[in-house]
C-alpha cells in the first residue's frame, strides 16, 4: 500500500468538491498540498460525441443505471471529472429563500447563500439563453402556458458557446457548459492543486483515506488516473466530502461513523419526475438547441410539482415512457414532432427514505412515494396534458392513466383519465436527479450531521460540502446551492488550515 | 462494461441461453423488430448483454427465471408457451406483468423491458428510422 500525505483532500470534483478546490487553491502557493479524489474518469474533449449509450456509461454511475433498493425509481448522477455539472443541462437557480427559511439552519441566512450563489453567477456566464436560440419544443411550452395563464419563466443557464447540440445530458461536446470541469477545477489545477481520477475512496479514518485507484479499462474512453492503479492510505490534515447524497453518507456508513452520527443517511430527498410527452401534426424543432430553457414553479408550494422543458435521446425517452408495443412505438416513430415536459414532485424528508450500505458497503437507497407526493405529480402530469393540448398537440403520453394514449378530444376530462391508482411503482418510470441530504445540516447531533458550515459534529479535520447538506428538498435545481454551501464550507476549512500548520512535504 | 465491446461468448452470456424466448420479448415490446436481420439482432443482444455484464451474477439468474417464466406461465392459459403465441396473446402475457399487483413481478418486467428497448434503441441505426439526427454542430447542422 503506498502512503502519501496532504494538508486538505476533496473526496468528489462536482459542484462542491469543485467549488472547495477552487476556493482552497491559492493555498497552494503559500505551500498547502491539496488534492481532490474523483472516482469517475476524466475525458478528453474528442472523446465527448454526444452517442447516447457510450456517453452515458462513460459519464454517469452505473451507467445512468443505479437503482433505488426496491427498483422503482433510477437515480441519475455523475461519476466523471466535474461530476453531474458536466452531465445536467447548466440551469443555475438561485437558492429560493422560501425554503432556505423553511429549512431553519441556526446560522444559515438566505441572503448570504444568495450573495454567493450571485459570484457563481457571473462566474460560470449565467445568463438566459437568446430568443433566436430556443427552439420549439420549448417555444411550445411557452405558448401552452400563457394560453392557460400559467406564469411560466426561462432558466438561467451556465453556457458560454453554445452551439445548440441539445446533448448536455450527454457532456456537452462542444465543452459550452460551464460546470466544474471547465471552470473551478481547471483554475484549481492552474494553482496547483492535484486532480486524481479514477480513484475510489473507500474508507475515511481520523485524518485518513484509504482509497483504491482503478486502471482504465481496455477500450474505455477517459485518461488513466495520474497515480498507478493500487492500494493507497492517504494522511490528511482536514478531508472535504463531496462525493454527492449519495456517495458522502454511504462512505461515512463504509468508515464506521453510523453509530457516532444517528442522522447519518437519513432524510434523503430527490425530486421524483417522470415525462410527459405530446405528439404535433408538424415537425418541430426538438433535437437542436437548447433542451431546457423554461419552467413553472407556480404551483411547488400548493401542489408540490414543478414543470420543466426537456428533450431526451431515443432509449432514455423510450425508458421513460410507460408501456409497450404498438401504441408506445407510434410515439416513438413520431419522434420529430415530439415535445416533452418533466414533471418533478416536492418530496419532503420521511423517516423511511434514506442511504444504507449493503453488506460489500455499496450504497442502498430505501425510497417510498408518499401519497402527497403521488398527488403531486398527478397534478403535474394533469397540468402538463393541459400544456400540450393548449399548444396545438394531437395526442399526449400520459403515463399515469390506464390508456396512456390521450387524443385531443379528450382534453376536457383529464381530471378523470390521470389518477393516483394508476400511479404503480414499477410501471410508471419514475427517475430522479436533484439527489440531496444525508448528511442534514443543523444545530448538534440529534437534528443533524454537520454544522451550518459543514463541519462533522465531534469531527474537526472533517468537512462535508455537497447536495448532502440539505435539510430537505430545494424544490429547485441544487446546483448553485450546492455551490454557494461549498464556498462557506471552504471559508471554515480554510480558517481551520492556519499557515502556521501547512507542511510542505513531496509525497515521493 | 464498456458499450461497443465484443459481445460475451455465449458460454458467458445471460441471454443467449434464452435467445427465442427473449427474441419474443422484443417483438412484442418494439414490433418494428420483427423487421431486423440477423446482424440487426446480434447488435441488439450486444447492447442488451453490455448492459448486464457488470451486474451482479444474482440479478442476472434472476432474470433468466423471469424470463424462463414469461415462456412457460402461458402454458397455463393457453396451453402453449410464450414463443409459440401469436402476437395479441403474447402483448396480453406481457401486459399482465406489467399490470401485475405485485410490485416484485412489476419491477421484474421493467429491467427486462429496459433491457430490450436500450438494446433496440440503443442502436444507431434505430435514431436514424426514428428521424433523430442531434449533431455536436447544433444549428449549424440544420442550415
Amino acid at each position: 500500500m503506498k502512503k502519501l500525505s496532504y494538508d486538505v483532500v476533496i473526496v468528489g470534483s462536482g459542484a462542491g468538491g469543485g467549488t472547495v478546490a477552487q476556493q482552497l487553491s491559492p493555498l497552494c502557493r503559500q505551500g498547502a498540498r491539496i488534492a481532490v479524489l474523483e472516482k469517475g474518469p476524466r475525458l478528453q474533449d474528442h472523446e465527448f460525441t454526444g452517442r447516447e449509450l457510450e456517453m452515458a456509461q462513460a459519464l454517469y454511475e452505473d451507467g445512468g443505471g443505479f437503482l433505488t433498493a426496491d427498483g422503482t425509481m433510477t437515480l441519475a448522477f455523475g461519476s466523471c471529472y466535474g461530476g453531474s455539472t458536466a452531465v445536467y443541462t447548466g440551469t443555475s437557480m438561485l437558492p429560493p429563500e422560501r425554503i432556505i427559511r423553511h429549512w431553519n439552519v441556526p446560522g444559515l441566512e438566505h441572503a448570504d447563500l444568495e450573495a454567493r450563489a450571485r459570484k457563481f453567477m457571473v462566474e460560470n456566464n449565467v445568463h438566459l439563453v437568446e430568443d433566436d436560440a430556443i427552439n420549439q419544443n420549448n417555444r411550445l411550452f411557452v405558448e401552452g402556458c400563457r394560453r392557460l395563464g400559467y406564469r411560466v419563466e426561462q432558466f438561467p443557464v451556465n453556457i458560454k458557446g453554445c452551439r445548440g447540440s441539445s446533448l448536455c445530458n450527454l457532456g456537452c461536446p462542444n465543452q459550452a457548459k460551464q460546470g466544474t470541469d471547465r471552470v473551478q477545477l481547471p483554475r484549481a489545477e492552474q494553482n496547483g492543486v492535484e486532480v486524481i481520477t479514477r480513484c475510489e475512496v473507500r474508507t475515511i479514518g481520523e485524518r485518513t483515506l484509504e482509497a483504491r485507484v482503478h486502471a482504465k479499462p481496455a477500450g474505455a474512453k477517459g485518461l488513466p488516473s495520474p497515480w498507478e492503479p493500487g492500494e493507497y492510505q492517504i494522511e490528511a490534515k482536514l478531508i472535504v466530502l463531496c462525493a454527492g447524497a449519495i456517495n458522502t453518507p454511504a462512505l461515512l456508513l463504509r468508515s464506521g461513523m453510523g453509530p457516532k452520527l444517528p442522522r447519518l443517511g437519513q432524510g434523503f430527498t430527490c425530486h421524483p419526475a417522470f415525462i410527459m410527452v405530446a405528439e404535433h401534426a408538424q415537425p418541430i424543432t426538438n433535437f437542436v438547441g437548447h433542451p431546457k430553457s423554461y419552467y413553472l414553479d407556480e404551483f411547488a408550494a400548493s401542489d408540490r410539482y414543478v414543470l420543466e422543458t426537456c428533450m431526451y435521446f431515443p432509449f432514455i425517452t423510450a425508458k421513460s415512457m410507460a408501456g409497450f408495443g404498438a401504441e408506445h412505438s407510434a410515439f416513438m416513430r413520431a419522434y420529430p414532432r415530439l415535445q416533452m415536459i418533466l414533471v418533478l414532485g416536492c418530496d419532503d424528508v420521511i423517516p423511511y427514505n434514506r442511504v444504507e450500505i449493503d453488506a460489500s458497503g455499496k450504497p442502498v437507497v430505501y425510497y417510498r412515494f408518499t401519497p402527497e407526493l403521488i398527488r403531486g405529480l398527478i397534478r403535474g402530469a394533469i397540468a402538463s396534458a393541459r400544456i400540450f393540448f393548449a399548444a396545438g398537440a394531437q395526442r399526449v403520453h400520459m403515463p399515469v392513466a390506464r390508456n396512456t394514449t390521450i387524443e385531443a378530444r379528450d382534453a376536457g376530462r383529464l381530471d378523470q383519465i390521470a389518477g393516483e391508482a394508476e400511479f404503480r411503482p414499477g410501471k410508471v418510470p419514475v427517475s430522479a436527479a436533484h439527489l440531496q441530504g444525508g448528511c442534514a445540516m443543523g444545530s448538534d447531533l440529534s437534528n443533524s450531521v454537520t454544522d451550518a458550515y459543514g463541519q462533522v459534529h465531534g469531527m474537526p479535520w472533517l468537512f462535508v460540502a455537497d447536495a448532502s447538506l440539505f435539510p430537505n428538498s430545494l424544490e429547485i435545481n441544487p446546483y448553485l446551492t450546492i455551490m454557494s454551501l461549498a464556498d462557506r464550507v471552504s471559508e471554515r476549512v480554510a480558517q481551520a488550515l492556519s499557515p502556521a500548520h501547512l507542511v510542505a512535504q513531496p509525497n515521493l | 462494461m464498456v458499450i461497443g465491446m465484443p459481445a460475451a461468448p455465449d458460454a458467458e452470456s445471460t441471454l443467449a441461453p434464452l435467445r427465442p424466448v427473449f427474441r419474443a420479448v422484443v417483438t412484442t415490446v418494439v414490433p418494428e423488430a420483427s423487421d431486423l436481420d440477423e446482424q440487426g439482432w446480434r447488435e441488439l443482444e450486444a447492447i442488451s448483454e453490455s448492459l448486464l455484464r457488470d451486474r451482479p451474477a444474482a440479478l442476472k439468474r434472476q432474470l433468466q427465471m423471469f424470463l424462463r417464466a414469461i415462456q412457460w406461465l402461458p402454458v397455463i392459459r393457453y396451453a402453449r408457451p410464450f414463443t409459440s403465441l401469436k402476437p395479441a396473446a403474447r402483448t396480453r402475457v406481457l401486459a399482465h406483468l406489467q399490470n401485475d399487483p405485485i410490485q416484485v413481478i412489476r419491477v421484474g418486467f421493467w429491467g427486462l423491458r429496459t433491457i430490450v428497448l436500450a438494446g433496440y434503441y440503443g442502436r444507431p441505426e434505430a435514431g436514424r428510422a426514428l428521424g433523430y439526427a442531434a449533431s455536436p454542430q447544433g444549428w449549424e447542422a440544420r442550415r
